[in-house]
């Protein structure tokens, strides 16, 4: 899994789609082979493209570790080539290639530009830095904690619903878990059990590890955005419990999810 | 990669390189079309023809109204055992001579070798009350051999119950498989552990582990925790059961005692634990588990202690099994190049070689001569893709497969008995989860039928 969004050139594309026509007729007339659709392509598509465009720049930009806390530093690293003229914001113009160690106060984009001949390409990273919580005095006595009410709790943490045989968070399911994180960073006395479900396809005891990563995904985004990790459990039910139990999409997708609630 | 089925090898050269591609369109275009994958041979119904056995209904000992209900079931069972053997031929009742002999002294052996019997050999005897006890006189004959048919004779003495005589019956067939199969043990004293499910999928379902014999009588729970229990393996005495079970830090092993008849501590450490494997020396189990949020397999030793992981892939690795045979291999389940397939690798972790490279697999099973798997896969995998989940067997050494079950529905959890020759699994015609039963069939594919109601899966053959 990669946190790297580097766009893509678009020259790539026609190239490759050239050489894959290339391809295919060079395919049909050693083989012969009559099913071949590209065999009556025009040979004049063999001539030489008048004049070759410029080279589209590329660029990647990846930062190690991608999630730190606040004070420690990352290590960004970008490669770039047929590029003229490299910038990263934030830091400004850089060399083609290099690699540079910052370390940023709150979670940043970095964004790298990269301008040539043929055109500009950009690429971007997303550095994630853990603010620390002021710390709340541990309660001991569990039962005088306020754990607020359940409707109050599921009202303002949602459950995060996943694609099929995945366990990364979609966007919706990254701006629910956001929102969960803020009721639950403002109400530091409640504790909670993720939930990873599965719907009912595919192997009981494989979907438990499903069902165990998509918890554990679930987790990684609460605490990324300032949960404490010691008030989150885990528990993975695999396909063992089921929400409902039609043979169709929507009800897979209401079984594919992390449910949240409370741990008393 | 190397795999046997042909399409998949032409995707992955396809991507390869030119060359690869051009040879590959010649080979299309002259090559004749691509057969099935050929049969593999398990070694049920192969070699020399099954042997023909007439097997004759026990003469009651005297006029005895008690015995009757237990001849019934002693006639009953020692037929289905031998029929479902797999190494016989058994000659219709309705073709037998008049008459059932008590004692080769009864016995008209030509009227049995002759047609329309044409039996090789023939199972006989007799059973009563004697003394308080249920008193059983076997033998079987070679009815070819005139002048000294006796092949076995045997005596079986136990106190009277309708157990009993299904016991006995047992017994009897598994001398007559073993004299009769190639030395190999039969399985008519075997169990089966599986999982039944009780409640409603969606709210208070409740699973717990069972127990059977091998033919599906005798019906028991073993578990009686009110929990979701899943994955039985029983050890390789039959002393011990390891399971999954559901409770408040997510699925964990569990240790119960056949034995003790209780559950005995099992400290495998943080984190969910899940599909338990017996070595076959029984001094160590392999087992899934995510102490770190990624499940990978484990081993330790059988009281628990001395984890240590032997995988190292971030994502999902579960349900492995091991060579029953050596002990040093374990195959199991990995997703580390997208669905889950299927994997063996050595038992201590190295030598990981990919097995099946498309749809998605589960549940493998390792057959007791080392040479088989058996799984459940899905070749087509996907939403909205046609096809189903099927049992497969493949062969180890040429990873030849070949494909048990069609078009019956959802298959899964394969499990091989002792004696290779049969395989146990859960089918659901439907391919709800509370539709599941546990079905039995050869390895072949032949001879399917059910052994229990619906809500059980998960079936696990005892090691012997």
């Amino acid at each position: 899994m990669t946190h790297t969004h580097s766009s893509q050139p678009k020259s790539f594309l026609t190239r490759s789609l050239r050489s894959a026509l290339f391809l295919a007729v060079a395919l049909g007339a050693v083989s012969g082979c009559h099913k071949t659709p590209a065999a009556n392509a025009n040979p004049d598509s063999f001539a030489p493209t008048p004049a070759p465009l410029p080279p589209v720049p590329t660029a990647s930009l990846t930062a190690d570790p991608l999630a730190i806390d606040l004070g420690q530093s990352v290590v960004l690293n970008w490669r770039t080539t047929d590029a003229t003229n490299v910038s990263i914001e934030g830091l400004g113009p850089v060399n083609p290639n290099g690699t540079q160690t910052v370390s940023p106060t709150a979670s940043t984009n970095f964004h790298i530009v990269a301008k040539g001949d043929g055109g500009t390409t950009e690429a971007s990273v997303r550095v994630t830095v853990r603010v620390p919580v002021a710390p709340t005095v541990p309660v001991d006595n569990t039962a005088t904690a306020d754990m607020g009410s359940e409707s109050v709790f599921h009202d303002n943490v949602q459950d995060v619903y996943f694609d099929y045989d995945s366990y990364e968070l979609r966007a919706d399911a990254q701006a629910s878990a956001v929102k969960s994180a803020s009721f639950l960073v403002a109400h530091p006395d409640i504790r909670i059990v993720v939930g990873g479900y599965c719907d009912d396809r595919g192997s009981a005891e494989y979907n438990l590890a499903l069902g165990e990563n998509r918890a554990n995904a679930t987790k990684t985004a609460l605490v990324n955005a300032g949960v404490a990790p010691a008030r989150v459990r885990v528990v993975s039910y695999g396909k063992e419990k089921q929400f409902c139990t039609d043979e169709s999409e929507s009800c897979w997708q209401q079984n594919r999810r992390a449910q949240f609630s409370l741990d008393r | 990669m190397e795999s046997t089925p042909r399409t998949f090898r032409t995707h992955a050269a396809l991507s390869r390189s030119t060359i690869a591609v051009l040879l590959l369109a010649l080979a299309a275009c002259f090559a004749p079309p691509a057969r099935a994958q050929d049969n593999i041979l398990t070694g049920t119904s192969t070699g020399v023809t099954s042997i023909r056995i007439a097997v004759a209904d026990f003469k009651p000992l005297a006029d005895d109204p008690q015995t009757a209900p237990f001849k019934q079931t002693f006639d009953a069972t020692l037929y289905a055992d031998l029929a479902s053997a797999g190494i016989f031929d058994i000659v219709s009742k309705s073709l037998m001579p008049p008459g059932s002999p008590g004692a080769p002294a009864e016995i008209q052996l030509q009227s049995y070798s002759n047609a329309p019997a044409s039996a090789a050999m023939l199972v006989f005897g007799s059973l009563g009350q004697a003394g308080g006890k249920l008193l059983a006189n076997g033998y079987l004959f070679d009815v070819k051999n005139l002048q000294y048919p006796q092949v076995i004779a045997k005596q079986y003495s136990e106190a009277p119950s309708e157990d009993s005589a299904r016991q006995i019956a047992h017994r009897f067939a598994d001398e007559i498989i073993y004299r009769l199969g190639g030395g190999t043990p039969g399985i008519a004293e075997t169990k089966i552990y599986y999982v039944q499910m009780t409640g409603d999928l969606t709210s208070d379902v409740s699973k717990e582990i069972w127990q059977m014999d091998y033919d599906g009588a005798n019906q028991r729970p073993i578990t009686h925790l009110g929990a979701i229990s899943i994955s039985p393996r029983v050890s390789p005495d039959n002393t011990r059961l390891a399971f999954a079970s559901l409770g408040r830090y997510g699925f964990q092993l569990k240790m119960y005692s056949l034995l003790l008849d209780r559950y005995v501590a099992f400290p495998i450490g943080n984190g969910s634990t899940e599909s338990p494997a017996w070595a076959p020396s029984g001094n160590e189990l392999a087992y899934a588990s995510a102490p770190n949020g990624s499940f990978e397999i484990w081993v330790a030793d059988s009281n628990g202690n001395l984890g240590r992981r032997i995988t190292s892939f971030r994502g999902g690795n579960v349900s492995p099994t091991y060579n029953p045979k050596t002990g040093a291999q374990i195959a199991f389940i990995s997703d580390r190049t997208g669905l889950p397939q299927l994997y063996i690798m050595n038992s201590d972790g190295s030598s990981v070689q990919q097995m099946t490279d498309g749809g998605y697999a589960s549940s493998p099973s390792w057959s007791p001569n080392g040479q088989f798997l058996a799984f459940a896969w899905d070749r087509k995998y996907g939403p909205g893709a046609p096809g189903g989940q099927d049992i497969y067997v493949m062969e180890v050494a040429t990873r030849k497969w070949t494909q048990l079950t069609h078009d019956g529905g959802r298959c899964d959890f394969p499990s091989w008995s002792p004696d290779n020759r049969h395989i146990v699994y859960a089918n659901s015609s439907d391919g709800r989860a509370n539709h599941m039963r546990v079905w039995t069939m050869l390895t072949d594919g032949t001879q399917r039928r059910p052994l229990t109601g619906p809500g059980a899966d998960m079936p696990n053959w005892s090691w012997k």
